[in-house]
């Protein structure tokens, strides 16, 4: 869970127009502003210049395996929930080049890709995204090694969050306690508040950065009414959630049922394509490629991001290890839900929903979790092996 | 918005470029077996210290082909030259098969876990190898019998496919002369002109006795092999604790950031390869894991 570490300041409100006030108080602090676009019939993140670029008027409908655009009635910023992108792809690049090498009187030359990080204000992120960042902090910062690509955009970001006052049919984050309101882990906080002809933002800062940027936006302090207006929001939308996850003891639960009969089931449905882990804002997984030119004397190292559902990812000499479908969907999951308690101290798991609605078969994770608990033998199940 | 952490859990120094392999220069070639050979490396800018501890491996990189997870199988007292004995099963190692004397090879490491041995000190020392699996306990061999006085009883029961198959074939027979240590070899099939034992390596354990609670045992080989093996230690009495197992899987970072190694709740490349019997059990008994 994330924890505050500035006290948040004392709210304050400006008018609609002056979102993109914001936009240019940023870029000229050198920001490059990245967040939501129309993009392909879908709500994606990419590179803004101002306001317009926004989906301003849009949401969207999300379901299993369904997400669909619709226009609003009234013309609201961020109306909508998630798209299928996250923020992983500006802190941890999809393709990266980690060193060409080349071949000089036959003898190898490493360079290491030295590109330097750019600078980017991520615009619009949800409260399920920003425990996404802090969780992918534990990955990539907090270890033993850490990624110093991610380091450097991670520490030069600006984080401007937005509460989420509509919620989609695939989010969960109230059971994963992480939204919808952003806590911590942002430097300003915005909640948009459309009441009859009044559209405003409620606006607080995170961080001694944020509160500067938003005392050149504003210094109008939010009435005791706007500020309860933007609370009712948030709390309505808490209600809505279209999904559910009951997160009691899944750590063990999911330990306990190696084998259980639902991992075949979902197996019948799961066509490993790996969307649920593109999509999703913590999956992390690497692999490096090797490349040459034509000519056999230069040779350059990527780096991309990669899936456990594919048969490659476990492959060793003789074969892969997670040959079924099921075991790469029980690894995936048993990951996301217990094993990432183990390997970093929170669940991998932040309530987004992605996984569920960008399942091209609907595969919801929600569902699967009450199916394996309803299935549990606790009383025999146990992951002792008697032969031992 | 920098991220925040918990002052407790900063994180350690560690190699500064893990990502970048330094490059190498092979010394010398030497062809173990038909499919096995053991390459000795030394740094081409002749700078650096490569210090590692018996169990750890090195991501080994052709130029234009790949890289590959290989454990150092020579004298920790000595990690200059580097020592790998490789075997030839996917397209980086066959492509490494055939490097020449002074050519290139990039390395980064050494990572992971490593085998107890400064923890074995006072005990007995029962070493089981499974084919390969011999190379990354060849640096636990060197050790013990560097200071062999430390130690109690030391064994090792070495199985393989065929007497053709035999790695390091001129230090077993050394290593079998000697008084102070017991080794005992077994192929799974063989012609008549073999006069050692057939049958797969827990058949060489059956007599063996073991003083159960002042015993270290370290195995590698494949996984089917260590869980029986390690069954039948544990009939003979001996803890979970004291059994270690070195894991295998498809690495490509080596320093727990691909996720491509991850066991149950562990990261093979950090958390691992050499783990505790009772770290592994529950899992050894799944497949697919």
């Amino acid at each position: 869970m994330l924890e505050p570490v500035v006290e948040i300041e004392q709210q304050v409100t400006f008018k609609q127009e002056q979102l993109q006030t914001l936009f240019t108080v940023l870029q000229k602090r050198d920001y490059q502003l990245v967040g939501p676009t129309i993009r392909d019939g879908a709500i994606a993140y990419d590179e803004l210049n101002s306001t317009a670029d926004l989906p301003v008027g849009w949401t969207d409908e999300q379901d299993a395996g369904r997400y669909r655009l619709a226009s609003r009635k009234d013309a609201a910023y961020f109306g909508y929930v998630v798209g299928p992108h996250s923020w992983k792809k500006f802190l941890y690049p999809p393709v990266l080049s980690l060193w060409k090498a080349n071949l000089q009187k036959g003898e190898v030359v490493v360079a290491p890709e030295a590109a330097e990080a750019p600078k980017y204000a991520l615009i619009g992120v949800r409260s399920c995204e920003l425990h996404a960042i802090a969780i992918q902090d534990k990955i990539f910062l907090q270890g033993e090694y850490t990624d110093p690509v991610y380091k450097a955009r991670r520490e030069k970001a600006f984080i401007v969050a937005v509460n989420c006052v509509t919620t989609g049919g695939t989010c969960f984050c109230v059971s994963m306690k992480t939204g919808p309101k952003a806590t911590c882990g942002f430097d300003l906080a915005l909640t948009e508040v459309i009441d009859g002809q009044r559209h405003y933002f409620v606006a607080e800062s995170g961080s001694v950065l944020g509160a500067e940027v938003l005392a050149e936006i504003t210094k109008q302090q939010a009435t005791a009414e706007e500020q309860q207006d933007a609370k009712d929001l948030m709390e309505k939308a808490a209600k809505k959630m279209g999904r559910q996850l009951d997160t009691t003891g899944i750590y063990e639960l999911l330990y306990r049922n190696v084998e259980c009969a639902r991992w075949e089931n979902v197996a019948g449905r799961c066509l490993t394509c790996t969307n649920c882990t593109m999509v999703c804002p913590t999956c992390f997984c690497m692999t490096v490629v090797d490349t040459t030119d034509l000519t056999g004397q230069n040779a350059e190292r990527t780096r991309h991001w990669d899936s456990c559902f594919t048969l490659d990812f476990s492959y060793i000499h003789g074969g892969s290890i997670r040959n079924s479908p099921k075991s790469r969907y029980r690894q995936w999951m048993t990951h996301k839900l217990a094993a990432w308690q183990d390997q970093f101290g929170t669940s991998g798991c932040v309530g987004c929903g992605r996984c569920i609605t960008w399942c091209p078969v609907g595969i919801d994770i929600t569902e699967e979790a009450r199916a394996i608990r309803a299935g549990d033998k606790s009383d025999k199940a146990t992951m002792a092996i008697k032969e031992h | 918005m920098e991220p925040v952490f918990d002052s407790k859990a900063a994180p350690k120094e560690a190699v500064v470029r893990p990502m970048v392999p330094e490059i190498f220069r092979v010394e010398k070639y030497r062809k173990e077996t038909h499919d096995t050979y053991t390459l000795e490396l030394k740094s081409a800018s002749g700078t650096g210290e490569h210090r590692f501890k018996a169990g750890q491996f090195n991501m080994l990189y052709k130029f234009g082909v790949g890289e590959a997870a290989i454990s150092i199988s020579g004298d920790p007292s000595l990690p200059n030259p580097l020592i790998h004995t490789i075997r030839t099963v996917g397209s980086v190692t066959k492509a490494m098969s055939k490097l020449k004397v002074g050519d290139t090879i990039g390395v980064r490491g050494p990572f992971g876990s490593c085998w107890p041995v400064q923890e074995a000190v006072g005990n007995d020392v029962v070493i089981i190898a499974g084919g390969i699996g011999l190379a990354p306990l060849r640096p636990v061999i060197y050790q013990v019998l560097a200071e062999r006085r430390k130690y109690g009883k030391v064994f090792l029961f070495y199985g393989t496919r065929t007497p053709d198959d035999l790695l390091y074939r001129g230090e077993l027979e050394k290593w079998r002369a000697r008084f102070d240590m017991e080794v005992l070899v077994t192929v799974d099939r063989a012609s008549s002109d073999w006069h050692g034992n057939v049958g797969v390596v827990t058949t060489l354990l059956k007599k063996l006795v073991l003083d159960s609670d002042n015993t270290v045992a370290m195995i590698c080989g494949p996984e089917i092999m260590m869980r029986f093996v390690a069954m039948d230690l544990i009939k003979k009495e001996m803890t979970l604790d004291r059994i270690y197992v070195s894991m295998e899987r498809n690495m490509k970072c080596g320093i727990g950031l691909c996720g491509h190694c991850q066991y149950g709740p562990t990261f093979i490349c950090k958390d691992g390869p050499v783990y505790t019997y009772d770290q592994v059990i529950e899992l050894l008994a799944r497949r697919e894991i």
